[in-house]
């Protein structure tokens, strides 16, 4: 009883953490362009690799770039995008799942057995294969993530649909008329969301990992966009004389993934939910 | 000519052939023919897993039977067109044993009840609020209560506004699926008082689907008794039913305990679970 408790408070004190991180990180992202000292793409040969000073907070890069700046508009790209891998891939798993969970039979069976096809290959190595065939950019990446995303919500949503089909309320529903669009729209979606959404607030982890992953290889974003995975790849010439070009978005991009999966974690230990 | 007219229905789960190998069929139902007539109801009897339930999902129309008409109206509830059957879903609704799984646990006692009045009436919200503030009223809950979420109630109050969602489209038959087995013996009572209330009221047609003779035969006019799949025993009268020499009635009947332990007593040394 008491050992129970003790986890609730600290799972709220982990949800208190890790969202008022994140809120602090998406409110960076938005206001980057204001709150960003320098023009992050502005290349000033005579001040390269420059140590901290009033105007470059935390120096500057091989192309006397403001680091600050570069980090603070990276966020842009990393949350930005992760959100909309985020987005697109619940879209089309909900539609995906809620057709093979409400069908059943060979529809189901087809499009399950092509999740657990996708599912069987490590993530990253389906993305690389995926990102050769459309070629590199920011743009092909986004593609590649959602791709391989989408099954884990749809395979999700898929059970519980099942398992919401078998419910008396959705049997009483239709007795009492209700046609099965209506009964998708108010009986399951809004039964099947929020575990969903938690699910999917450590996907987001995933994705901003995959995200920089992919730059730091070259095939994400393309210089001279700021983002962290690429600011890596940058700084990594300077490992030696300047080990802080690859730490600072290295730090960021730890703090992020670590928000997100705290909070994830700990909104699925308070609600009971199965990770995948 | 009767409202509702079962023609030898059978029915079997699991007759699909899997791989190589046969599944063996599971008979649930096996040749049942009955019939219910406008304002009366008839007392669906048996153990579980007789067939009870089955029974009265084919009858709802939501599970088609291997073999047999189902006739509602004197038309087959799984023949008739689109139209027709839209038509037939709001003369013949439905409540469960569990009240709690009936209900969807995010909508509120109004948009509950509210949900098939949306289906059938072209109701402005105002209308729609005070159509269910009645409903509530008949089955003797507050209007006050329409804001509240399914966790806020009690199962027979909850029980309650599932009968009050059945009623909504003033149906000519409900299928009451054990609508009191879960409830306490005091809330029983209640709830089985509030169904007789409506069948005169509304000139309601039941079937009640039941293991509790007491119960079926509060509110019964016509007995059935089941098992195993089958109609073992049919009486237009209610009180035929305790001169039956069938062995399964016999049980069922004996198995009314007496007012006062000291007069509980078992057939035949048999145990009761």
């Amino acid at each position: 009883m008491i050992s129970s408790i003790r986890i609730a408070r600290k799972s709220q004190a982990a949800i208190l953490i890790g969202s008022a991180t994140l809120a602090a990180f998406f409110l960076i992202a938005i206001l980057a362009p204001w709150i960003a000292p320098n023009d992050p793409i502005q290349v000033n040969l005579v001040l390269k690799l420059s140590p901290p000073s009033f105007d470059y907070p935390l120096g500057t890069d091989h192309l006397g770039r403001c680091n600050l700046s570069r980090l603070l508009y990276g966020a842009r790209v990393s949350l930005g995008f992760a959100s909309l891998i985020f987005v697109a891939a619940l879209g089309f798993g909900l539609v995906i799942g809620t057709i093979a969970g409400y069908k059943g039979g060979v529809i189901d069976a087809v499009l399950m057995r092509f999740c657990e096809g996708v599912m069987a290959f490590p993530n990253l190595v389906l993305v690389l294969g995926i990102v050769g065939l459309l070629g590199p950019g920011l743009w092909q990446v986004v593609m590649a993530l959602m791709m391989v995303q989408w099954v884990y919500y749809a395979r999700m949503i898929r059970n519980m649909i099942v398992g919401l089909k078998e419910q008396n309320f959705i049997l009483a529903a239709r007795i009492s008329g209700s046609s099965t669009g209506k009964i998708i729209r108010r009986h399951m979606i809004p039964n099947v969301l929020p575990p969903v959404l938690v699910m999917g607030t450590l996907e987001m982890g995933w994705a901003i990992m995959d995200l920089s992953a992919l730059s730091f290889l070259g095939l994400g974003v393309q210089p001279p966009t700021a983002e962290w995975g690429a600011m890596i790849l940058e700084g990594k010439n300077f490992i030696r004389s300047q080990p802080e070009l690859m730490l600072y978005p290295g730090i960021m991009i730890l703090l992020v993934v670590i928000s997100f999966n705290v909070l994830g974690e700990a909104l699925s230990e308070k609600y009971g939910i199965k990770k995948r | 000519m009767n409202l509702l007219e079962v023609v030898g229905v059978t029915h079997t789960y699991g007759s699909f052939r899997s791989f190589r190998r046969k599944e063996k069929a599971a008979t649930a139902l096996s040749d049942i023919s009955l019939s219910i007539g406008e304002g009366m109801c008839l007392g669906l009897l048996g153990t579980s897993g007789a067939g009870k339930s089955t029974l009265g999902k084919v009858i709802l129309g939501v599970e088609k039977p291997t073999k047999g008409t189902v006739l509602f109206q004197g038309q087959d509830l799984y023949t008739m067109g689109a139209a027709a059957r839209k038509h037939f879903r709001r003369d013949l609704q439905v409540v469960f044993q569990d009240s709690f799984s009936s209900v969807n646990p995010r909508m509120t006692a109004e948009k509950i009840i509210s949900e098939p009045l949306e289906n059938y009436e072209r109701l402005s919200p105002s209308e729609l609020k005070r159509n269910v503030a009645q409903l509530l009223e008949v089955v003797g809950l507050h209007a006050d209560d329409m804001t509240k979420y399914p966790m806020q109630f009690s199962g027979g109050q909850l029980q309650r506004i599932n009968i009050a969602r059945a009623i909504a489209l003033k149906p000519k038959m409900i299928v009451l699926d054990e609508p009191v087995s879960s409830l306490d013996m005091v809330t029983q009572t209640h709830i089985l008082t509030l169904l007789n209330e409506l069948k005169a009221e509304y000139g309601l047609s039941y079937l009640f689907i039941t293991h509790d003779i007491r119960a079926a035969y509060s509110v019964s006019d016509a007995l059935a008794v089941m098992d195993k799949g089958r109609v073992v025993e049919m009486v237009q009268d209610k009180d035929e039913i305790f001169s039956s020499q069938q062995p399964v009635v016999k049980k069922l009947v004996s198995s009314i305990l007496p007012e006062h332990p000291r007069n509980r007593t078992l057939l035949n040394g048999d145990v009761f679970v």
